[in-house]
């Protein structure tokens, strides 16, 4: 299930700004990669290009290819609500669907897909999602609840049961913990660890010390300048970038001397 | 050495009632005490002006139900047999009227707020909801007007079309029986000027409100709900059903209701367009209409005296009545659903 995602000299614009510049990368299946760099160098830009959810801003577009194991994501004859269905994203702040209960918030994504499914095989597949996300005990009692009713980091992992229910290639986490608390955030990154055994996941975080913990590769996102595109400047194994990085705007900004 | 310090128990005296002087409440804070005087008695204006009406409806509507009718009563309530024969079928034909019009406008009202607040163009969508404000705009005595020299005239032949080829469908048929033979004739109405035609125009009067209400409520969905949906891959129509329309519908409810108040409510329209009766009937496009109470009292004030007016102003309080209900109703359905609204 896990793809691979190769990403080809990408150019990506809003309108007439360009937001990033000559990405060229490789995402490895079954491994978590993980975008640092400060705010607004282009990472949450490069991973929401990934299943196309940049998007959702008119004007966007971008130059250059993504292959999700060989086939371009953007090539004429892509629907890019199918990029969606296969790869899953997890955002900043918590979405459950508010009007939804717990169990219909995990099968909001297979209810798109038209799959009719037995009562029975829904209630297994809820089970399957939630257990996948560290939250079937917590919550087993009060699936018919409101999701909204849920904490923070609770929220956070029923939207990353609501990503894995319809079995997606690749999971997106666009800094899934920054609204929670560190109690919450440990939970989800060990929730991460768990998900790279199946998946492809990617992860955009503020938190260095997180890149380290969670990733086995990690990408470094930088401006030249301000108004310039945001350009990857270097990506490598974690160990490596964080430890001896090739590049001087790396270790500056590994070692929180920014500039 | 000696310096001028002074002996630390003045010192710290000295320091707190500093301090009490910064702590210290203002003498009076004429600003807020007027503030509050406004928003509460603006509050409780609200009350006395509904008690007032209540019981101005009420006094005045009493006498129409218990005391025996007079020679200063309507015609109508005599020919109908009673207060209660006559009010009911004006109550019958206010309510229906009313879900009729709701009937076509709501629809129509979500579908126009949808276009505007997610698929047009941001530019089209502007100028689009200066139109919608514009027909809001237009004095119902206009749309009155209009209902009866343009549309009515213009929708008989249609009606005529309804009759003979669907009047299979109950609410399409206009034959009544004719002599003594079992013959039937069309019973339509002259020009037009029927329940359906009525009720159109009172669904053109409401669609400018509910769709102006529903549009804002829509834009304000969360963009993170419509984004969570797109990203599991829903198309912009199931991302629309799966987030917009589930947080709209509290509000797309509250808009139906305020167009609902006023199509019960609609008088010049109504009184100008139908040539209403006191007959119950579900019938749309024959020549026998029941009639508004809001329309029948602006037809009959002018000639009331005595009873009369009692009986017009009872009618009045099963209007406010009437309408009173559906705001509860619509109130309850909100509050039903109020946990998963996200409000939490």
């Amino acid at each position: 299930m896990a793809k691979r995602i190769e990403i080809n000299d990408l150019d990506i614009y809003y309108g007439k700004f360009q937001a990033v510049r000559g990405v060229s990368m490789t995402i490895e299946p079954r491994a978590v990669t993980a975008f640092i760099g400060s705010s607004g160098c282009g990472k949450s830009t490069v991973l929401r290009s990934l299943n196309r959810m940049h998007e959702v801003i008119p004007g966007a577009y971008v130059d250059g290819e993504v292959l999700l194991d060989g086939v371009n994501l953007y090539g004429p004859n892509v629907d890019p609500v199918r990029v969606r269905r296969q790869i899953g994203m997890v955002f900043q702040r918590p979405n459950p669907f508010p009007t939804m209960s717990i169990k219909e918030n995990v099968l909001a994504g297979v209810r798109l897909n038209n799959a009719r499914m037995s009562k029975s095989d829904m209630d297994d597949l809820a089970e399957k999602s939630l257990r996948g996300a560290n939250l079937w005990e917590e919550v087993k009692d009060r699936l018919d609840r409101p999701g909204s009713g849920l904490s923070g980091g609770q929220q956070q992992r029923l939207c990353i049961a609501r990503a894995i229910a319809v079995s997606p290639d690749v999971i997106l986490m666009d800094e899934p913990c920054s609204a929670l608390d560190p109690i919450s955030t440990l939970a989800i990154e060990d929730l991460i660890k768990q998900l790279k055994e199946e998946y492809t996941v990617v992860i955009v975080t503020h938190n260095m010390q997180q890149a380290a913990r969670v990733s086995d590769t990690t990408a470094f996102f930088n401006l030249k300048a301000q108004g310039q595109p945001g350009e990857l400047i270097e990506v490598g194994p974690t160990e490596k970038i964080f430890h001896n990085p090739d590049q001087k705007a790396t270790e500056d900004y590994i070692t929180g001397r920014f500039g | 050495m000696s310096t001028e310090t002074p002996p630390a128990d003045l010192q710290r005296e000295g320091s707190d009632s500093t301090t009490e002087k910064v702590l210290a409440r203002d003498k009076k804070r004429y600003g807020d005490a007027l503030f509050n005087g406004i928003s509460v008695s603006s509050a409780l204006m609200i009350f006395v002006i509904l008690a007032a009406v209540a019981t101005f409806l009420t006094s005045q509507a009493i006498p129409a139900v218990t005391r025996e009718p007079d020679h200063t009563g309507l015609q109508g309530v005599e020919a109908a047999g009673g207060f209660w024969q006559w009010v009911l079928p004006l109550a019958f034909g206010t309510v229906w009227s009313a879900v009729l019009a709701m009937a076509m406008a709501v629809p129509i009202s979500i579908g126009i707020a949808l276009y505007l607040s997610h698929y047009a163009p941001r530019r089209v969508a502007r100028t689009f909801g200066y139109i919608i404000d514009l027909l809001a705009a237009i004095p119902s005595v206009v749309f009155g007007l209009w209902g009866v020299m343009v549309l009515a005239p213009a929708l008989d032949p249609f009606y005529r079309w309804l009759n003979d080829n669907l009047s299979w469908i109950y609410f399409f048929n206009a034959w009544v029986p004719y002599g003594d033979g079992g013959d039937l004739r069309p019973n339509l109405a002259a020009g037009g000027q029927n329940m359906l035609t009525a009720a159109l125009v009172l669904a053109l009067m409401v669609v400018p409100i509910i769709t102006a209400l529903a549009r804002e409520v829509f834009l304000q969905t969360p963009r993170l709900h419509e984004e969570a949906s797109l990203a599991l891959g829903a198309t912009r129509w199931e991302m629309i059903r799966q987030t917009v329309l589930p947080f709209g519908t509290p509000g797309v409810i509250s808009a139906s209701m305020l167009g609902l108040g006023r199509a019960l409510g609609e008088t010049m329209a109504v009184a100008m367009i139908l040539p209403g009766k006191v007959l119950i009937s579900f019938k749309l496009i024959t020549f026998d209409n029941p009639n508004t109470i809001a329309a029948y009292i602006a037809q009959n004030f002018p000639e009331a005296e005595g009873m009369g007016n009692h009986q017009l102003i009872a009618a009045g309080l099963v209007l406010f009545i009437i309408t009173l209900a559906v705001n509860m109703v619509a109130r309850a359905i909100i509050n039903s659903r109020r946990e998963f609204s996200g409000a939490n």
